[in-house]
């Protein structure tokens, strides 16, 4: 009796602690939506990416509008999911009203820095590899002249342009960069037409090489620039394959690989700040099979050797949000 | 400022008031009726989705386009059933077709084509491409007309025509024809019409199926004239913009024709300039912007003239028994 009451106990606590290191990982798209081509796709492949190397499950939510955010938030973590990760700098708010009310549930913000001891910030050096397509777009541009395309106007996407902006004058001081941003509401992530609109406008004063930072709308710029036999620049994702020959590269900012490492970790994710940059594989430059015509060995030995120079310190390349203005613009 | 910029900016300005021209013509019609219509956006939205959808699924952009009409037309008459047959409230139908359409197009897209709510890309004749018209290539060279025409009336695609060719063709229908006539009137005083012995109901929803039609071309424009695919809630509040442009047109179709290429050549100077120096003031990006806005505040305000909408506008007919 003694034996099957240990045997119980045995059983029982076992079942405890596997129900508490089994939590779900969670993961919350912001309103882009999962197939955006863009930022949260990223973050979903990471996911499933993770999903196939352990077998696990998670769970999911898209949002709608605004007013889910709390709430998805909060729904998640009265069901036990842990941890729970949230793509997008929108959520900080949001975040900091809920992760005090469940210590135990760790929290993943990517792309916004929440000060809470259950919170990890995961921020990207967007700058860095923006500063080395830009290098690229100047090396690839006749006409001295490139194009810049933001979604939102917000300061993560002007940190884009100001990296960009030094990485193309870094090859070319007299080069001229023409930037637009596609709106000052959410709407701008999602304007394609818009996007073609601003592609055609850079392209008639003179822009051969336009890098769209614009999630949805970014489409219609790749698109635009397609028809009208220009190169463009993918973001987030690898968007070369969207039409080979004519995207010159993409500037890969490796969502995946942090919600990968946060669902990777579990439970146990570290808290606090983190920094993914080009010296832990947190942004890169896409080379494959559908963009390598385009790339000449002048350019991969100028964006290995400025890869080397930043890691190493030698080049520092201004960051937008840390001073809110940017030198060369 | 040269002479080619500013053919290039009329060029975009024709580009990006098509769209507005035709929401706002569909407008006018509804409107004139007697039948308010906020649900323009959810139509071109759910045009632009069908259009993508079909012209990707069997690469011919035609039937791609009888598809977006035919779902606007079908939202549209929805609309007229909820509230000229059951006497709803025009605004709320109007909304609920708003929802309908944003929500319809990414879930029948996703489990469409997998691809979170987007079609494929579309290319060669699942796309209107340009039309180029006679000799532009041959008359190009003519210092002022030749760029005039070769840059600004040829290269737009066959919609941007039928936009155009809609203006005098609705300003014909409405003011000189019976049709039309008896149209206005029952935007006006149905009960006259009714005593006329003319049928309120068809009338209003005759008026309201061309309101489909004219938004299914808008829909169906954005996604296959202007972009490649369609992008989920892609008009991004041209609906509501062509609604601005119809009060600031006071219901008239030369002035919507005005309003609407006044809002596109604002759209094309901000996309092509960040911020405008204008007497030595800076003016942001922002502001021109926010100016169709302004401008049709302040003409619903009244400070330049008076804009009256039909006056049984909003109002389902109820038949005296």
């Amino acid at each position: 009796m003694s034996l099957m009451k240990s045997f119980l106990g045995a059983a029982a606590s076992l079942a405890l602690s596997a129900g508490a290191t089994l939590a779900e990982p969670a993961l919350v798209f912001d309103l882009g939506g999962k197939f955006d081509k863009s930022f949260n796709e990223a973050a979903f492949n990471g996911a499933t990416r993770w999903a196939a190397e352990t077998g696990e499950s998670f769970r999911e939510v898209e949002l709608q509008s605004e007013a889910q955010r709390e709430q998805a938030l909060r729904r998640f973590a009265e069901a036990g999911l842990n941890p729970i990760v949230m793509a997008g700098f929108s959520f900080g708010s949001s975040l900091e009203t809920v992760a005090p009310d469940f210590p135990d549930t760790k929290f993943v913000i990517i792309d916004m820095v929440v000060d809470q001891p259950n919170v990890r910030s995961v921020v990207f050096n967007e700058h860095e590899g923006s500063y080395l397509v830009g290098m690229m777009a100047a090396k690839a541009s006749q006409t001295g002249t490139v194009g810049f395309i933001g979604g939102m106007d917000i300061p993560l996407i002007r940190k884009f342009a100001c990296g960009y902006v030094q990485g193309v004058k870094a090859v070319n001081p007299e080069a001229t960069v023409i930037q637009n941003m596609t709106g000052t509401t959410p709407a701008a992530w999602n304007d394609p037409v818009k996007g073609g609109e601003l592609t055609k406008a850079q392209i008639s004063q003179g822009a051969d090489v336009v890098y769209a930072a614009a999630g949805g709308t970014g489409v219609g710029v790749l698109q635009t620039a397609a028809d009208e036999d220009i190169l463009s620049i993918g973001v987030d994702s690898n968007q070369n394959y969207l039409h080979p020959g004519k995207v010159l590269t993409s500037m890969m900012k490796r969502v995946d690989n942090a919600v990968y490492e946060a669902f990777s970790a579990g439970v146990d994710v570290e808290t606090g700040f983190n920094v993914m940059g080009l010296a832990n594989d947190g942004v890169s430059v896409a080379i494959d099979e559908f963009n390598e015509p385009l790339i000449t060995d002048e350019m991969t030995a100028a964006v290995e050797e400025a890869t080397a120079k930043i890691v190493s310190g030698e080049i520092t390349v201004h960051d937008y949000m840390s001073d809110d203005s940017c030198p060369v613009m | 400022m040269d002479f080619l910029t500013i053919i290039q900016i009329l060029d975009s300005t024709v580009r990006l008031a098509t769209p507005l021209l035709l929401a706002c013509l569909a407008g006018l019609f509804s409107e004139r009726a007697g039948i308010f219509d906020i649900g323009l956006e959810g139509k071109m939205l759910a045009a632009a989705f069908l259009s993508a959808a079909v012209a990707a699924a069997t690469g011919s952009v035609w039937l791609g386009f009888l598809a977006g009409v035919g779902a606007s037309i079908t939202l549209a008459l929805i609309h007229g059933l909820a509230s000229i047959t059951f006497r709803g409230d025009q605004l709320i139908s109007g909304v609920a077709i708003n929802f309908l359409a944003a929500g319809l197009t990414v879930i029948v897209g996703q489990s469409w084509f997998g691809l979170g709510g987007r079609t494929p890309s579309l290319s060669g004749d699942a796309r209107f491409n340009p039309l180029e018209w006679p000799l532009a290539e041959t008359l190009a060279d003519i210092p002022v007309a030749g760029p005039l025409y070769a840059e600004l009336i040829s290269g737009h695609s066959i919609l941007v025509y039928v936009a155009l060719l809609a203006v005098p063709t609705s300003w014909y229908i409405l003011f000189r024809t019976r049709f039309g006539l008896r149209l206005r009137a029952v935007g006006e005083n149905p009960g006259a019409v009714d005593t006329a012995g003319i049928s309120v109901v068809r009338l209003r929803f005759t008026a309201v199926i061309i309101c489909g039609l004219l938004c299914g071309i808008a829909g169906a424009y954005l996604a296959t004239g202007l972009a490649a695919g369609f992008v989920k809630e892609m008009t991004a509040g041209r609906g509501f913009i062509a609604l601005a442009a119809l009060i600031f047109a006071k219901w008239r179709p030369w002035h919507a024709l005005y309003a609407c290429l006044l809002f596109g050549f604002l759209e094309a100077i901000g996309n092509r300039y960040q911020s405008i120096e204008f007497a030595g003031f800076i003016l942001p990006v922002q502001f021109m912007q926010a100016l169709p806005y302004i401008l049709t505040v302040v003409i619903l305000a009244g400070f330049v003239g008076k804009a009256i909408p039909p006056r049984a506008g909003g109002a389902p007919y109820v038949k005296e028994r």
